[in-house]
């Protein structure tokens, strides 16, 4: 097919979430939407709009309000022949369903020898940044990437969004899919109308660069590559900005060879510091390239509190500054 | 089921004393004290409203359309008493004691919105749904060991009865015999879910069976229903017989929030319907005017002092001093640990270098 022949539309990432979902609605009558307020309300976001209108009340469905009855029941939809895409309304209302995440969802293939298996997609919004109120602000990504049997997806964007979302609802296995709250309006991608696929544990180079590698992931990516552009304006260097995209597995290859080539890395995230993913991209590099590290590897991340109410959070979330004052140690070692 | 549970009313739509039983209780002066208390409570939710339009506060959630519910149950208590709310329920906190300054902090995304004055027992709004059923159980428990006759009262929605946390409540409630009153408000709506789509069952009520746990139904919007069905609760409980549910059916006027459309999802000309035939206010200005103790007088002054209070909180909230971010560390622990000592002092340090 010609590059031409392909339509592309400017979408915000909630619109690639949605188009993702139409798509597969559409493609496969086992897919089913559930959630609170999924249906008519078209989901607090809109991520939902329209969907309920067309393809009713029993693809698209409001659910009780109860978080451990919609990831439980989906286990039993999905062991039994269907691919439901389960929407927690803010991850920080996951935790209801913790126990059928962890007990079964991410472990009865291996408990039934695979016999018994769950394709389900769950998908949360998360993260600071939006005024929220208390509780809805938290990111807890490290709690999933610690949990064993489930994948962990976290797009930036509306193409990775949209590509990711139907990679994930063609995955074998659990994903949970998490949608960083400020990225859902902030910018517009080009999205191809068609089906595409990006796939799970690949990781994204945002920008090329010699002298450090800069790993980050979500609603930071935004702050990164910001601080980055001001940083490289100020000073000679150059900075490798890549877009990890999925948190578990993690893309070894994209972590070894960024860091093989620039000897520097950086690690930019909103969770708090202790248990973060920075950790596990850390042992990464450690395993594949500690030989080539110019510099002690340098982390930014969010406190080891819990995300403060909003008039607090952007003194929560990692600066612009903090993450250039990262960048500049690391390369002035 | 749902003729196990009729809706209890004192006082109907028009006004009009339906049951006698309270008659000597229903004074003129008890009618005015709970219809101001009702009146500092729409004044002040539609002066939110009004705020969050002109930006001066954040996303706010309205209680407009439940002030009976909310009021008569709080009336019910005693200082010393537990209240468990949620983020809907600061009608009712700021009755039983809460501070006007405080709650409007809240709506800042302040921490002083969940910080009582001292001696008033009230726990942050439970904002993940149904999760405070549990604590209201497990302060009562903690009462009821310590031999007092304290006790609690929570309050929670149609849609938290789905939770399992709600059933687990009830049913700690029932086997430890907590003094609970477990206060729902039925309004009908969990944020765009009907009742209908929620559960089969017609009543809330009826779940308090499964879990041998007396339970009425009552006119929500009926200030004296309210106040006497959980006054009654809550001598019960003060009496050692344990938990109490009651579901007191309501209407939200408005929206679930100031961020939520809710013409996407309900016909909002019924919230138009229900101002005129069962409004908790109008309910007892009917009511007083039947007895021919309503003066026009009386309102004017009333709502003058009110507005003179919300407008000089108004101005203390503004003028209260920015947040430190030391809040965001300084409770996490009783002494911080070694990464967040780190974390600060690192903090700090950039700010300074940001400052230079
Ligand atoms: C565990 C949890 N899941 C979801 C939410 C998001 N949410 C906030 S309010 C609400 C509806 C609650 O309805 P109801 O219990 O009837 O109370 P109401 O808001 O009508 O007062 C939902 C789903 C939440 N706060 N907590």
């Amino acid at each position: 097919m010609n590059a031409t022949d392909v339509k592309v539309k400017k979408m915000t990432m909630i619109e690639g979430v949605r188009d993702a979902m139409r798509l597969m609605l559409k493609e496969n009558d086992d897919v089913l939407i559930l959630g609170e307020d999924v249906g008519i309300n078209g989901g607090v976001f809109r991520a939902t709009e329209g969907l309920y209108e067309e393809f009713g009340e029993d693809r698209v469905i409001d659910t009780p309000l109860a978080e451990s009855g919609i990831i439980g029941n989906s286990i039993g939809l999905a062991v039994n022949g269907f691919r439901p895409i389960a929407e927690i309304q803010f991850l920080g209302f996951i935790y209801p369903a913790f126990n059928q995440l962890m007990t079964h969802a991410t472990r009865l293939r291996q408990r039934s020898m695979g016999r018994y298996t769950v394709p389900l997609v769950v998908r949360a919004p998360y993260g600071a940044g939006v005024r929220a109120p208390e509780i809805h602000s938290d990111s807890v990504e490290g709690l999933f990437t610690q949990m064993p049997g489930i994948k962990v997806v976290v797009p930036s964007n509306a193409y990775d969004a949209k590509g990711l979302l139907i990679a994930s609802l063609e995955d074998p296995d659990p994903v949970i899919f998490l949608e960083p709250l400020r990225c859902y309006r902030s910018s517009r991608t080009e999205v191809p109308d068609e089906k595409y696929y990006v796939d799970i544990g690949k990781a994204s180079v945002l920008k090329e660069g010699e002298d450090i590698s800069v790993f980050t992931w979500g609603a930071m990516v935004m702050d990164t590559m910001k601080a980055v552009k001001e940083l490289e304006e100020k000073r000679n260097i150059s900075c490798e900005v890549i877009d990890l995209r999925t948190l578990y597995p993690l893309d070894k290859e994209a972590i070894a060879s960024s860091v093989q080539k620039t000897g520097r890395a950086a690690i930019v995230h909103e969770a708090p510091a202790t248990g973060g993913v920075s950790n596990d991209v850390l042992s990464v590099i450690n395993d594949t390239s500690f030989l080539y590290l110019r510099s002690p590897i340098e982390r930014v991340t969010g406190f080891d509190t819990p995300v403060p109410v909003y008039s607090l959070e952007q003194e929560y979330l990692p600066s612009s500054a903090k993450i250039q004052a990262a960048i500049e140690k690391a390369i002035d070692f | 089921m749902i003729d196990q549970f009729p809706m209890q009313q004192v006082i109907n739509g028009d006004g009009a004393l339906v049951d006698e039983t309270y008659k000597s209780e229903i004074t003129i002066e008890k009618a005015k004290e709970l219809y101001e208390y009702m009146l500092r409570a729409r004044m002040l939710d539609k002066k939110c409203v009004n705020l969050q339009r002109q930006g001066r506060i954040g996303t706010y959630v309205q209680y407009e359309g439940q002030e009976a519910a909310q009021i008569g149950s709080a009336v019910a208590l005693e200082q010393g008493d537990w209240m468990f709310p949620t983020y809907r329920d600061h009608a009712a906190t700021l009755t039983f004691g809460h501070s006007m300054r405080n709650l409007l902090l809240n709506w800042l995304g302040r921490y002083e919105g969940n910080v009582p004055p001292e001696g008033v027992n009230i726990f942050p709004p439970g904002i993940p749904i149904a999760s405070q059923l549990l604590h209201a159980t497990g302060a009562a428990w903690a009462e009821k060991k310590r031999g007092t006759d304290r006790v609690s009262i929570v309050y929670f929605g149609d849609g938290a009865t789905s939770e399992g946390d709600f059933h687990e409540a009830l049913n700690f409630g029932s086997v430890f015999n907590t003094p609970t009153v477990f206060f729902n408000q039925n309004n009908g709506y969990a944020i765009s879910v009907p009742m209908e789509k929620q559960m089969k069952s017609k009543t809330i009520a009826q779940k308090g069976l499964g879990y041998n746990i007396p339970s009425v139904r009552i006119d929500g919007n009926d200030v004296f229903a309210v106040y006497f069905t959980t006054k009654k609760a809550v001598e019960r409980a003060r009496a050692g017989e344990g938990p109490t549910l009651i579901e007191a059916v309501t209407w939200r006027y408005g929206a679930h929030t100031t961020a939520d459309d809710a013409s996407k999802y309900r016909d909002q000309s019924e919230s138009e319907k229900r101002r005129k035939t069962a409004d908790p206010l109008l309910r007892i200005e009917r009511y007083l005017k039947s007895q021919s103790a309503w003066e026009q007088s009386w309102l004017k002054e009333r709502e003058e002092a009110i507005t003179e209070e919300i407008e000089s909180t108004i101005k203390e909230m503004e003028a209260y001093p920015d947040p430190e971010f030391a809040h965001m560390f300084d409770h996490v622990f009783d002494t911080p640990t070694w990464t967040i000592q780190e974390q600060v002092n690192d903090h700090l340090a950039i700010k300074r270098r940001q400052s230079q």
